[in-house]
């Protein structure tokens, strides 16, 4: 453990009895099956569990499946589940989102430009309505999208790039149901269907983009939609945010509903008196892991922690209360309250779990429910014992990096463009982009996302990020413009000319679908290349715990993005592992890596970059171009050709 | 250090909203929210607002919505740590600023009416021109347009030494370049001063243009590139922008900033960005070099002064094609327009003060010596000042391309290639050309011969691919002057009689001129023998010697195919064409008619015709008329109708040529449909107007045609053409 804000935590008295993670870790004392580690062990009917052997002809499965097919359904069963968990998160703000239209919720309507950009997409007629009406539309059009029977392709795999959707077209991995191909991944792993693992892998491909281009995207832009899309905006991180006098409120887990109703709610007056009368100076409300990330980036609002750091701040003993909906809230959480004052909140019928209380959220009654919960928190405040917050441990970060507001501060209102991020990244100013998305990892050294992303800034890659990786980013001070003081030379520049910091938040885990918004805009704009394929950028989830994290993998590499993992369950089988990591670079143009070492990841990115770069011919010394009267004739209406030449 | 820009700027913008809106309060208080604003003579309102927002500032009370524009834009001060990202917060906040400015120079404009000349150029009592009204524009527009003015500089500040203010000027000046200048520096140097006081002839003519002596001014120079895409881009008012790539693609415009920068400039520059237009300073400022924005870097600083045009139009992206002439004077068509006023004269040849003529001729290759250049009798060297002589300027050429067609084009370049040399002003043509020369080009060493290698060095490298040889032999006898003219009006008969008998029927062949596809990327003009392109720059033997020097190039041979209507001057070959040339914007053009798929305009036309439906005619208006027309609008409005590459039937450009071809309105009834002139117009095209008249055998038609003497609504002119009874009272209805 390297991060200095737990460490401080966890030396005070008030935490001398915490397990964490870290502890279960040690006491464990047993390594991981070998059968699991390697995703041979197989589990999917009763004449089992069955460990493969790959290359022994006795140690197939009973039914004769092979290692490859074993490893590829495991795989596949993990992007499955990684999808469902987005798929079900998404179904769950487009219901709020359709609730919003129609008035029964204390949100609104906030991006109209959005919102009209969506309804485009699905078609949905815009002239002349009034805006909840074409929110209510676009939202029961894209609620269809989640049991769509017919075998359409989604709506949104229009907004990728031609070239891709042309491959997509031809491997016929089109999604078409957000559910459907989540079942259908399932049912095509269960024992006896799809034996084949190029077969399976296609499913698993499939099933992935339903969740890339259909579900996280939904989630992320209707999102944004409702509840403002992220403008650049100061904040603070870590554990230094928990406020001594104040009534502390951490938010965790991962749909923003929730948290938005609980942000309103702080400022109510009636809960403001309230705390006041229990002795407070206020309501602090704080973010973890995911949920942190959305109201950090529409927000502002600080995040205490991210996944790693969740039982560290329930140690503080100076939580109030914990809320919690889905997705990476340890169970040991529960168990941690019962010598302190604190409350895990659960507010989700799907996530219940001991020692919580449960208050469930619900989005017709929002405030009625978001207040009830913060009374909750406060009536607390009274009963807190002794405490330790990290004061000193809080780091400056600018946040609210969506698409939009990348190409707004690239060139202001009415010059929006990704033109200076492409000129840069041509003229080699850039070398090109790593994008360091995902989890936190016990068994990890926790410092992998610091260590790869100042390797790659240093050598002028500029960092996208998102998740808990982004959080781990932050905490590392490198979401801070001055962080340009970290890059080589060129990106240092850039970051300088734009005032950006050389690692920019994009938002949760559900927000990788920017990312793919992004990584289109930068083939839209031309000069790199026609697809995501050709573009010089690289994606790594080091520290990568949930299963979401291979679902998003499968994604990016579906979409043409490589990917740099630690470690993968696939290597019981040369065949399929080969698969992943090669043969799909033919027909995908990309591939999944695996790089234990996070050093070496960043040395990977690196020289993967460079390859791309090589491959689109802008390594080349190029001469800078003036333009005669002629070539301005022969543009055509479109742009002058061979602008963005090399650094003079 | 782009953060000190663009905290700077930022700041700057601030105080220019704050300084304009303060000044808007007091307006309103003064002159109340119904009192009428506008910059002088155009019909884009405030242009740059107009362009960017499409909001028409025509009260005092509309800006009220502006300024509150420019608060959404304007960003919070730039924060010493923890910064946002500020540099497209810096090119909002530049955008604001000129919103600002623009409102400010409107309610100027309505305090001090006369604070600025509005000519092209300076009168004894004022220096500054202010901003070009659409007259002005237009007219330069043209150049942009074709190529012969690849951009402008806006100049804020001056360097310390006036002789390097005037070389630089000149220097900008032989690239092509037009030269706004705004503000005097912050030690008080002002640039247009500087060049006056060095003897340097300012206006639009020498396109060394004195705007004005304030920062504020800048929006003159942006709204002068803001109304260029929309007149001749077609560009939709409030269409952001298409108008700032526009211009970033295709006017290659930039700030040239002398001495310190103050906040007010930063915001300034900041603003040119949009569009595109980067910044050279000569002061020791923080730099921004990445690119995208702009083509290249956006703000480049501490260039010497000896580098300064060079680096300038490097980091622009522009190339600027210049042959150099081995003669002592500069030479471009900077010094075209150039005058050569009685103090200014030395000498001068033809004009009626002595005999002059000049003829171009080919001949066999043998014949030729290239690159001789002859002169016969007294040179410059050889009298005193005043003493004027004849001349006799025969140009000679042979090429295996070269066709007797193509020699009136050539002759027709002596114009503009005498008149592109420094000093000297040429004026005519064939036998009524008139030569003056002045003391600057004298000083300088000139001498006849120096004609001569113009012609002999811009005619190779203009017409290389027709002709091979050239020679030219120069006299100031008067007896060889007389032989010369002799032979001249021999070849202008013959000449005259070839092009007479040409017609729309006698040729197979018309051309299509694109030369303007820079500037407006869906326009397409058809020139054929008896329609003159509407600027009146080329005819149909331009286009065919345009094709045969460069095959490619902008004017190409169109098979006119079968004829489905010859009233309206319908061809099969010329709608597929014009629809593969135009992008599928034109599908069809009549090529006489202006109530039916009318030829579109790029918006460098010298005239514009309108039907006026109750008079059941049609109108014609000169660029060089400012007022109203029976049509309701001035010419600046009307423009905004026939421009922009756009077919609005009722509206078309037409060249002052045209209108006396047999060709002109044919569908329409032709001559007998025109109801009225400005009577500039029609006194400058009356001689072949009266012939045309004779032909009809209607010499009294003349004479039935209102000018605004007659009227300036169609009620008015009605009665004079009822009392006339004029034709067109008696035709079909046109409508």
């Amino acid at each position: 453990m390297t991060c200095a804000s737990s460490k401080l935590v966890l030396a005070q008295d008030i935490a001398k009895d915490t397990k964490t993670a870290y502890d279960r870790v040690k006491a464990r004392g047993m390594a991981a099956c070998l059968f699991g580690q390697k995703g041979t062990c197989c589990k999917n009917c009763n004449m089992g569990p069955c460990q493969i052997i790959d290359g022994v002809e006795s140690m197939v499965g009973v039914c004769g499946a092979t290692a490859d097919t074993v490893t590829a359904r495991n795989f596949a069963r993990t992007v499955a589940a990684g999808s469902a968990a987005h798929g079900d998160h998404a179904r769950e703000m487009v219901k709020g989102f359709i609730e919003t239209a129609k008035g029964n919720t204390p949100h609104e309507i906030k991006d109209e430009v959005k919102l009209h950009s969506l309804a485009a997409v699905y078609g949905v007629d815009v002239e002349g309505r009034d805006k909840n009406d074409i929110a209510l539309e676009l939202g029961e059009k894209a609620l269809a999208d989640f049991g769509s029977q017919n075998d359409e392709p989604l709506a949104m795999l229009k907004r990728a790039p031609a070239e891709r959707q042309k491959i997509w077209k031809k491997l016929g991995v089109e999604p078409r149901g957000i559910d459907r191909e989540v079942v259908e991944l399932m049912h095509r792993t269960h024992m006896g269907v799809d034996q084949q693992y190029e077969n399976i892998t296609n499913q698993a491909s499939r099933c992935a983009l339903s969740d890339g281009w259909g579900s996280s995207m939904l989630s992320t832009e209707l999102t944004d939609i409702m509840f403002g899309t992220p403008v650049p905006r100061r904040s603070v991180v870590d554990l230094g945010v928990l406020q001594k006098d104040q009534v502390n409120v951490a938010v965790h887990g991962h749909e923003p509903l929730l948290a938005e109703s609980l942000c309103i709610a702080a400022q109510d007056q009636e809960m403001l008196d309230l705390a006041k009368a229990q002795g407070a100076k206020g309501i602090n409300l704080v973010g973890v892991c995911c949920t942190g990330n959305e109201i950090l980036m529409r927000r502002g609002i600080p995040v205490a922690a991210g996944f790693i750091q969740q039982e560290i701040t329930i140690a503080t003993g100076a939580i109030e209360a914990m809320v919690v909906d889905v997705q990476c809230v340890m169970q040991s959480l529960g168990e941690m309250t019962r010598n302190l004052h604190t409350d895990i909140i659960t507010t989700n019928y799907r996530a219940k779990m001991p020692f919580a209380i449960h208050i469930p959220f619900d989005e017709h009654a929002a405030m009625a429910s978001a207040k009830e919960i913060l009374t909750k928190a406060i009536m607390n405040y009274k009963k807190r014992g002794k405490f330790y917050i990290p004061e000193e441990k809080k780091l400056d970060v600018v946040v609210g990096f969506s698409h939009e507001t990348i190409n707004r501060m690239l060139g202001g209102r009415f010059r929006a463009s990704y033109r200076p991020l492409n000129d840069n990244i041509i003229n080699g100013r850039i070398r090109g982009v790593g994008i360091i998305v995902g989890c936190d990892n016990f068994k990890l050294n926790d410092d992998a996302h610091e260590i790869i992303a100042k390797e790659l800034i240093k050598n002028n890659i500029l960092v996208l990020a998102t998740g808990c990786a982004a959080t781990a980013l932050g905490r590392a001070d490198l979401m801070n413009p001055e962080a340009a003081k970290y890059c080589g030379p060129g990106l240092a520049e850039v970051c300088e000319t734009v005032g950006m910091p050389p690692v920019l938040h994009m938002g949760s885990c559900v927000d990788n679908s920017r990312l793919l918004i992004a990584a289109t805009a930068m083939v839209n704009e031309g000069g790199l290349g026609d697809d995501i394929s050709d573009l010089p950028a690289v994606g790594t989830a080091p520290l990568w715990m949930s299963e979401k994290a291979v679902a998003i993998g499968q994604y990016f590499v579906a979409s043409g993005a490589q990917v740099i993992f630690q470690s993968l369950p696939t290597d019981g089988s040369k065949v399929f592992d080969k698969y992943l990591k090669e043969d799909m670079m033919e027909t995908y143009g990309a591939v999944w890596n695996v790089e234990a070492d996070p050093l070496k990841i960043a040395k990977s990115i690196i020289a993967k970059i460079e390859e791309k770069r090589e491959a689109l011919g802008i390594n080349k010394k190029q001469d800078r171009v003036l333009f005669d009267m002629e070539m301005r004739r022969d543009q055509e209406g479109g742009e002058l050709k061979g602008v963005g030449c090399s650094v003079t | 250090m782009s953060k000190i820009i663009c905290s700077a700027a930022i700041r700057g913008a601030q105080k220019i909203v704050d300084m304009s809106e303060e000044k808007y309060e007091w307006a309103l208080q003064k002159y109340g929210a119904d009192q009428e604003v506008k910059f002088p003579n155009t019909a884009y309102y405030l242009p740059i607002i107009y362009s960017i927002l499409g909001a028409k500032v025509e009260k005092l009370g509309d800006m009220k919505d502006i300024f509150q524009e420019c608060r959404t834009l304007l960003p919070g001060s730039v924060s010493d740590n923890t910064w946002l990202p500020y540099l497209g917060q810096a090119l909002d906040a530049g955008m604001a600023t000129y919103f600002a400015e623009e409102m400010f120079e409107a309610i100027r404009n309505v305090e001090t009416p006369d604070f600025f000349t509005g000519t092209e150029e300076p009168t004894d009592a004022n220096l500054f021109l202010g901003a070009a009204d659409d007259v002005i524009f237009r007219k330069r527009g043209v150049e942009f347009v074709d190529g012969s003015a690849p951009g402008f500089a806006a100049i804020v500040g001056a360097p310390d030494d006036p002789a390097v203010a005037e070389k630089i000027a000149l220097e900008l000046q032989e690239k092509n370049l037009y030269i706004f200048m705004h503000d005097s520096s912050v030690n008080g140097k002002n640039m247009s001063r500087q060049l006056v006081d060095q003897g340097v002839q300012v206006g639009w003519n020498t396109r060394l243009v004195p705007f004005a002596d304030s920062y504020t001014s800048v929006v003159f120079s942006i709204g002068f590139a803001c109304r260029v895409a929309m007149a001749f881009g077609g560009i939709k008012p409030g269409d952001a922008t298409a108008n700032l790539l526009y211009n970033k693609n295709r006017t290659f415009a930039f700030v040239m900033a002398f001495g310190d920068v103050s906040d007010e400039w930063y915001a300034n520059a900041a603003g040119a960005i949009n569009w595109g237009f980067p910044t050279i300073s000569d002061f020791d400022i923080p730099e921004i070099l990445p690119t995208g924005v702009c083509t290249y870097e956006h703000v480049v600083a501490n260039v010497p002064h000896e580098e300064f045009v060079q680096k300038a139009i490097e980091v622009r992206g522009l190339k600027v094609n210049i042959a150099k002439i081995d003669i002592p004077m500069s030479f471009g068509p900077a010094f075209e327009g150039e005058r050569i006023r009685k103090d200014d004269l030395y000498m001068e040849c033809g004009g009626g003060r002595t005999t002059g003529v000049e003829v171009l001729i080919s001949k066999e290759m043998d014949e030729i010596e290239d690159g001789l250049v002859t002169l016969e009798g007294m040179d410059i060297c050889d009298i005193e000042q005043g003493q004027n002589l004849p001349i006799s300027i025969l140009v000679e050429v042979a090429g295996r391309e070269m066709q007797s067609d193509f020699e009136p084009i050539l002759e027709r370049q002596f114009h503009h290639l005498m008149n592109y040399i420094q000093g000297i002003m040429h004026i005519g043509q064939r036998d009524i050309m008139w030569i003056r020369i002045g003391h600057g080009a004298v000083e300088k060493g000139f001498s006849f011969k120096h004609l001569g290698k113009v012609l002999h060095g811009k005619l190779h490298q203009e017409f290389g691919a027709i002709l091979d040889k050239v020679q030219v032999k120069i006299s100031t006898v008067q007896e060889t002057v007389e032989q010369v003219m002799e032979l001249a009006k021999t070849v202008y008969h013959e000449r005259d009689l070839r092009l007479g008998s040409m017609t729309d029927e006698t040729e197979d062949v018309f051309y299509s001129c694109t030369l303007c596809q820079s500037f407006a990327p869906s326009h397409v003009c058809v020139i054929t023998p008896e329609r003159v392109g509407m600027c009146g720059a080329y005819n149909w033997l331009d286009g065919k010697a345009s094709y045969q020097i460069n095959p490619t190039g902008p004017n190409q041979p169109i098979e006119k195919g079968t004829c489905s209507s010859e009233s309206f001057g319908d061809f099969e070959g010329i709608n597929t064409f014009v629809n593969q040339t135009s992008r599928g914007a034109v599908p069809e053009v009549s090529l006489y008619s202006l109530m039916n798929n009318p030829m579109t305009a790029c918006g460098c036309f010298e005239a514009i015709a309108a039907m006026l439906p109750q008079c059941n005619g049609i109108m014609i208006v000169g660029r060089d008329y400012r007022g109203m027309t029976p049509a309701g609008m001035k010419f600046t409005s009307l423009a905004g109708m026939a421009g922009g590459g756009a077919q609005t039937p009722g509206f078309m450009g037409v060249s002052k040529h045209f209108l006396t071809s047999k060709k002109v309105f044919f569908a329409e009834g032709g001559l007998k449909r025109i109801v009225w002139l400005p009577k500039m117009l029609k006194e400058e095209i009356s001689e072949k107007l009266k012939e045309r008249c004779a032909e009809m055998d209607m010499p009294e038609f003349y004479d039935m045609i209102a000018t605004e003497e007659n009227g300036t609504t169609e009620e008015e002119i009605m009665v004079f053409l009822k009392e006339k009874g004029h034709p067109a009272l008696e035709m079909e209805a046109a409508v």
